[in-house]
Parts: C-alpha cells; structure tokens; sequence
C-alpha cells in the first residue's frame, strides 16, 4: 500500500530526467539539485538573489537566538561542545593574543578561546596579601575576596576576542552569559556588529581569526576569505571550523535522514520556527566539499592549508597560515 | 455586511485551501497539495504529534503547539466530521463553496464595521462585541499546514474559525471556566482529540471557586455535556449568511439551551 501522495512523487520520479533527482522517494521530498560548478548563492535550496541572502539570513539568526544554544544541544547531543573543545584546542590562542572570532554570536568560541588562553603560563596570578583586620575569619575571607577581584580587574591575563556578527540578538545572549562567567570575560570581549565579507578591523591586526559554523551563512566565500586574509598579522592563523561532506555512506544516509526529518520538527517544537531550522539544514548540503574549500584557502593566499576531520565525520576544522609577502 | 457571495477565494489568494492549486505547476520533488501544506511522513507525524502534546502542557501559551497537536493526532475525526457535514445540505454547501472567517483585509469576507451596526442581539453584533471586547481578530487564527487531504485541512481550519463563535453561541467568555466548557462542547462535536484531552486536563487546573460552579448540580459541567451531546453540528451552520439573525434564534435552530447564570 502506497498512499496517494508518495504515488505521485514515485512518478515524478522516473519521469524526470536524471540531471535531478530527488532522494529519499518514500519520505519527504527534499529538492536536491546537483550544481556542478560547486557553490553558488543559495537560501539553502530556494534561490536568492545574493544581496538578499544576507537579510534572510539575519532573519533566521535574529529569530533563533534565544533557543539557539538549546537547539544546539538538543541537534547535537551535546556534541557540538567537544567539537567547539577540540576547535579552541588546534586554534590554541597564546596570552596576549589579539583574536578575531567572525560569527560568534553566542559567544561559545569566544569565552573558549579566553578559557584556554588563561590556563597556559604567560602571567602568575599575584599572591594574596593579609589585609590589616579585626582578625576575624570572615574580615580575612572578604579582604581576600576583594584583593583577588582587583587582581584580576587590572589587566586579566590571556587574549582579546573581537567577535564580529551581523545578529545583534544573537550577540547580546553572548554578552549576557559573557557577565555571567565574570566581569573579567567580559571585558576582554569587544561585540562588533559586522559582516564577514567587510570586517570592522584594521589591516594585520589579529594573531587569530576563528569561524565556528558561521561560513556556511556567507554569501560571497572567496571574499570572506580574502577578507580574513586581510585582517591577519604576517604568521597569523586562519582557523574555520564548519561541518562538511560525509565520506562514510552509511553514515551519511543516517545524517540525512536526521538533519532532514527530525531537526525541522525540533526546531518547532523548541524553537516555534520549522523553516529556519530547514534552512540550517540544507544550508549545510549547499557548503563546497572539504577539498574544495581547502582550494579556495589556498587560493585566498593562505599557505600550510590542512583540514582535520572530527568524530563522527560530519564537521572538520580548515587551518591555514598567512605567510608575509616577499617583496 | 457579507454578501451572499461568501466565498473569499480570489485568484491568487494564498490563504485558499482548495483543489485548484495545482501541484504540477511545484518544482520537482514538492509535494505540497495546497500553500501552507507541511507534509510529514510517519516518524515526523508521530514525533510531532507527542512532542506538542508535551509542549502544550508545559507550555500552554503557545498556540502554536496547541494547532500542531490538534492537526497532526485529528486525522480521523476530522474524516468523521467531513463525513458528517455532507451528510447535512448546509454543510455540503460550505464544503462546496470553502468560505473562511476572515477580515476584508486579511483576505476574506467579514466587515467589522457593518457587524457592529447590526442590531443589539443578533448573532453578528453579538460577534463583534466578543471580539472587541476580548481584542481578538478572526485573522489571529494560525492557517492549518500538517493535514495533507485539502478537504480535510479545510475542515480544520473551519473548525478552527468557528471557535470564536462556539464561544458566542454558548455565551461563555475566555477565561479558563469558558474555555473548558467549549471545549468539552467541541469535543463532542468533533470528536477531536485536542478538544478531548484539552477539556479533561483543562478542567483539572480550574480554581476552587470556577471547580465549584463548574461541577455543582445544574453547573457548568452538566450544561456543557447536554448541549455538547444534542446540539447540532455548529460546523454545519452557515455564519456568513446569517449575521442578522437573533442570537435567541440560532440558539433555537441549533439546539442550543442557553447557557445557565452563576454569576
């Protein structure tokens, strides 16, 4: 028994010719239509023209932001942490490092770059003086409270994270659970709202540039990475961490039958919103193949170009060094 | 005042539900059968179905989830229900014609202004009066988007745009009290299972003093149940040609007792 409706898809099916095709004929149809020329402007798999890509996407990202981080657990098993871990890790910003982190709305690659750049020596933490008191337990506890406080407030040690992103809802669910870690976090942070494409910082001015999951929503990928380019110190590191082409087949089967039948619905029910969630999606299928993208990099000028593909195989980490221009 | 014309399908209209949309004229792949159309396969279907029903409890503001469960668990009852309207002349006729309840400017055929010139006690300034008083709009109600029969998707949203005027046929207001009774009243009707389980667990959350008035002999609870069972079908009753009508009357033609006055 084949109900009415997948009959009629059956057919369309076979009709057509085989320069598309469509997957999954016995589930919900998904629009799948092979471009060989690799990436070009899309809203996921409706066409846009490029100018308005960037709005709707801002639309998307202004109305998901409050549940984004849940959705993000929920999508990911909790996963996207160890993979956002890992990032923090390879990216490895050193103490006084002045990192740009483009797309970083909610601020989890940024307060992970601070984390991590804190631990590693570089800066002791200066010894707690014995203010003078009535001796009494609590007097010392409060005198010590206040002097690691000040400590900390004059110059905490670690890097800068200038986080560049054109949500500005989306920045300010980063700032608030930024004051909530501490007011040192927070001030090491600077909100800048931006687009990739044209990021509001000088030439060579970042040991660091970090993009988790936010390449995907660009609208023009060779200039984005131009841009990056751009803004780097000569050795600087490029470091873009976005989920790619699954070579396991089994694995990909499964992934696709997810992203496409359970997260939309997900994304209702958490969210009250099917169709950002369905873009988010298929925006994935539309990002060039990893090798592609290496390509571009290189193509962008950027030198050492490696991409590392992290459990379970569905995101991998680009890096790439920019190497000074020989006269 | 409505014409006699009380469709409200203009050529592009995208608010029709109607079998005119032609789903070959979709790119490949898409299969929608009317605009607004989600089709959901079974595991969706299912987790959707689950998912809102905890999220209307949890989460009892959002309207949203309270249409996706009623639309993804109401498959069979709407078929009753078809099956019941066309069972009935008025009813074939509405299923024939498709009209929605909706403002001019929304896309449909319903003037406010003329309804609230009517005379005190008819049925359309009896509507008007709820809606102002409460701020309402027919064009707040959601367009229904995870039933895939067209007819039946009409069906529900049709039940969906007589909600407001249950409540003014019952003469019972928004508050909790008001809600349970109409909806126990449209789960009788409809058999839906959204109206069933809303009205069981509404009723359960109800306040010392609504419980009381509620369950007390000749209260709520018991006019609820008689009126939900003799009534005639509201969704069988043509509101658009009949906003002239004395209230009194309609409650008279459709069987409906008037509602008791605990106050």
């Amino acid at each position: 028994f084949i109900p009415k409706m997948q009959c009629r898809q059956l057919l369309r099916c076979i009709s057509r010719s085989p320069a598309t095709s469509s997957s999954s004929c016995f589930g919900v149809a998904r629009r799948q239509i092979h471009q060989p020329g690799g990436f070009d402007t899309s809203f996921g798999f409706e066409e846009v023209e490029p100018g308005q890509k960037q709005d709707r996407v801002n639309q998307v990202f202004n109305r998901v932001s409050n549940s984004y981080d849940v959705m993000n657990d929920l999508m990911s098993a909790g996963l996207h942490r160890c993979w956002k871990r890992r990032f923090v890790a390879s990216a490895n910003p050193r103490p006084g490092w002045r990192v740009v982190d483009v797309a970083g709305g909610t601020g989890d690659i940024a307060l992970g770059l601070l984390e991590w750049s804190r631990k590693l020596p570089g800066r002791a933490p200066p010894p707690v003086r014995v203010a003078p008191g009535d001796g009494s337990v609590d007097s010392f506890r409060e005198a010590a409270e206040r002097q690691t406080a000040a400590a900390e407030a004059e110059a905490p040690a670690g890097c800068t994270v200038s986080v560049v992103d054109p949500s500005p809802s989306m920045m300010q669910v980063g700032s608030a659970k930024a004051s909530a870690k501490g007011s040192t976090f927070a001030s090491s942070i600077q909100w800048l709202e931006g687009r990739a494409e044209s990021l509001p910082l000088d030439e060579a001015s970042s040991d660091l540039y970090t993009i988790a999951f936010g390449m995907r929503n660009c609208t023009d990928l060779p200039g984005v990475l131009r841009e990056a380019h751009r803004v780097l110190k000569p050795y600087g590191r490029f470091a873009c961490l976005e989920f790619c082409s699954v070579e396991n087949p089994l694995l990909s089967i499964l992934y696709d039958e997810y992203s496409f039948r359970v997260i939309p619905p997900m994304g209702l029910l958490v969210a009250g919103d099917w169709d950002s969630y369905e873009y988010l999606v298929e925006s994935i299928r539309r990002f060039p193949h990893q090798t592609l993208f290496a390509n571009m990099m290189r193509e962008a000028g950027f030198s050492a170009v490696n991409y590392e593909v992290l459990w379970p195989g569905v995101c991998c980490i680009h890096s790439g060094y920019k190497l000074p221009s020989v006269k | 005042m409505t014409s006699s014309n009380a469709s409200s399908q203009e050529p592009g209209d995208t608010l029709a539900i109607d079998d005119d949309f032609d789903p070959d004229l979709l790119p490949l792949g898409d299969i929608r059968r009317y605009p607004n159309h989600r089709p959901l396969d079974c595991g969706q279907r299912a987790f959707l179905a689950v998912g809102s029903g905890v999220a209307c409890l949890a989460a009892p503001w959002r309207d949203d989830m309270i249409s996706a469960f009623g639309e993804t668990t109401g498959e069979w009852a709407l078929r009753r229900l078809r099956d019941d309207m066309l069972a009935n002349e008025e009813g074939r006729r509405i299923l024939a014609e498709r009209p929605r309840i909706r403002t001019v400017e929304g896309g449909g055929s319903i003037d406010l202004e003329a309804l609230r010139r009517l005379p005190e006690g008819s049925l359309g300034r009896a509507y008007a009066d709820f809606l102002d008083r409460y701020g309402y709009s027919p064009d707040h109600r959601r367009t229904v988007c995870f039933v895939d029969d067209p007819e039946l998707a009409y069906v529900m949203q049709r039940y969906r745009e007589i909600h407001d005027l249950n409540h003014v046929l019952l003469g019972q207001g928004t508050d909790f009290l008001g809600e349970v009774v109409v909806k126990w009243f449209e789960a009788f009707q409809t058999g839906l299972p959204m109206c069933v389980t809303g009205a069981f667990l509404g009723s359960l959350r109800l306040r010392p003093k609504q419980t009381r008035r509620y369950l007390q002999e000749g209260g709520y609870l018991a006019y609820a149940l008689r009126t939900g069972s003799d009534a005639d079908l509201t969704i069988n009753y043509y509101f658009e040609r009949n906003w002239h009508q004395p209230l009194a009357e309609v409650r008279q033609q459709l069987r409906i007792e008037e509602p008791p006055n605990l106050k």
